[in-house]
């Protein structure tokens, strides 16, 4: 009886053990591999966490951000692909919103008469949140979508395998498929430019400064001044994403 | 250990075989699909990070146009422009500044650039400048009234307008807005002062017009043109054509 019992405890120490050297194989081939070079080698990610500020009261709505992104990262022409694009809303009398984005705002906005009593009207440029905990990141069945070490959420397009299962998990509507590679593309901050110590195109040619960028953390920097100076609001905030995409002068209307 | 594996019912052993093989498989699978460096931060290949960083910058960015262009961002920094880059108006200049006289950059000079900043809408923040286009000088391009490196509006020229604004504003409207008045009305300078007993004329010939909008006329290919002969030969030409609106 208690030899059995013993010999029971042995096999089941055997077992664990052969399972744990099986894991270890399994995790050794996920970490092993070749050094990866960086080619923009003074970067360090982890000293960095990206956010975007976007003060909407500043926001003129001439549609030059969506036309940069467009010309900066190859984004497909044709009204259905942005990675940026705004969006105007016009609050009615009776509550009433009617919001319009005609090709991203990318050719301006015309006036557009209301029956209504316009109660007050404003323009919100949209992107990717680029949230800290990120609906699409979760979803991606194969690793394509990711968060990289500064917070910056990035696509692999050559893993990517085109299900769009984060198309419909981001909640902001900020994916679109590429209908040259038929995989997912969205805003990417320009991380090739923000690796380089430039700020993303449509944060270079925004003409009133309505939109900054730079660290979330950390002390003084641009987006540090604007989270001080204004109340600040995000996207749906209800969903628990905590977002990286913070705005001033956000409506209760903007969804 | 003899003893333990003797234990081992036979059907487990040999169940053990398939179960060796899918193990195997798996691993030998995961070998050849799972990329080297996927895992290395995270749930992800390491290389796409690259992937994205090697990508081409396009906008060069501010700091690199005032290295040869520092005269004329000089002036664009003290002027209302200071915040407007020079990339927003003449386009990415990353390949200019690599190869600056293979790739020029340019400048949009049409119309339709301006006011997609400048054109009012409701949804605009107040005390952004504005104007509505269409009555705004029409047909006169932005940059003949307004340097846009130091776009300080100019005070419009208001000799006739000061009196005369109701057709000051229809000839903004049209065709002839760039025709100043005294092209066609001779004015004393008593005008000013006595206009009643020093009235400007106004053409009394039809070869007035036809100086420019005859067959053989020197003009711009976009005048209109009529056979002098046979077109009204009876009438002056302001007796049937209104030349401040004139038709088309």
């Amino acid at each position: 009886m208690d030899e059995t019992a013993c010999q029971r405890r042995e096999f089941l120490r055997q077992l664990l053990l052969s399972c744990f050297s099986l894991g270890g194989i399994l995790a050794g081939k996920g970490t092993a591999g070749p050094a990866v070079s960086r080619s923009a080698e003074e970067y360090d990610p982890r000293s960095h966490s990206w956010g975007m500020g976007i003060a909407i009261d500043k926001c003129i709505g001439c549609g030059r951000c969506a036309d940069a992104c467009k010309k900066e990262n190859d984004v497909p022409t044709g009204p259905f692909f942005f990675r940026t694009w705004i969006e105007r809303y016009v609050i009615l009398e009776g509550g009433e919103v009617v919001v319009d984005s005609p090709n991203g705002g990318l050719d301006g906005f015309k006036l557009q008469p209301q029956e209504k009593t316009v109660i007050r009207s404003f323009f919100v440029p949209k992107l990717c949140n680029q949230c800290d905990s990120p609906p699409c990141v979760q979803v991606c069945p194969v690793g394509a979508t990711f968060k990289t070490r500064d917070g910056v959420i990035l696509v692999d397009s050559k893993r990517c395998i085109g299900c769009r299962y984060c198309l419909q998990a981001c909640p902001y509507g900020a994916r679109f498929i590429d209908p040259r590679s038929r995989t997912a593309e969205k805003c990417t901050f320009c991380y090739h430019r923000i690796v380089k110590g430039l700020v993303p195109a449509c944060v270079e040619v925004c003409p009133s400064q309505a939109r900054i960028f730079g660290e979330t953390k950390g002390g003084a920097s641009p987006l540090a001044r604007f989270m001080r100076m204004y109340k600040i609001g995000v996207l749906k905030p209800s969903l628990n994403t905590s977002p990286k995409v913070y705005y001033a002068g956000l409506d209760m209307e903007v969804r | 250990m003899r003893n333990i594996l003797n234990a081992i019912p036979d059907q487990i052993k040999r169940l053990a075989i398939p179960v060796a093989l899918v193990i195997v498989g798996f691993i030998v699978m995961r070998h050849f699909l799972v990329p080297a460096d996927f895992g290395l931060y995270g749930r992800y290949r390491a290389g796409a990070v690259d992937e994205t960083v090697s990508r081409v910058t396009k906008y060069a960015g501010h700091k690199a146009c005032a290295e040869c262009h520092d005269d004329i961002v000089a002036v664009k920094d003290k002027s209302y422009h200071r915040g407007l880059e020079c990339e927003v108006c003449h386009g990415p200049g990353a390949l200019h500044i690599k190869d600056s006289g293979g790739s020029r950059l340019s400048a949009p000079k049409d119309r339709g650039y301006c006011p997609l900043c400048h054109e009012y809408l409701p949804s605009r923040p107040t005390g952004f400048p504005q104007i509505v286009s269409e009555s705004h000088n029409p047909l006169k391009p932005c940059v003949s009234c307004h340097n846009p490196h130091e776009p300080t509006p100019p005070s419009a020229p208001k000799e006739c307008e000061a009196c005369h604004a109701e057709i000051a504003r229809s000839k903004a409207r049209s065709r002839h807005g760039d025709l100043a008045c005294t092209l066609c009305h001779k004015t004393a300078e008593k005008h000013k002062t006595d206009p009643r007993n020093n009235l400007p004329d106004k053409p009394t010939s039809r070869d007035f017009c036809g100086a420019c909008h005859a067959e053989d006329a020197v003009a711009s290919q976009e005048v209109p043109r009529v056979d002098m002969a046979t077109h009204g030969e009876k009438y002056v030409c302001w007796q049937c054509h209104y030349p401040h609106l004139p038709e088309r």
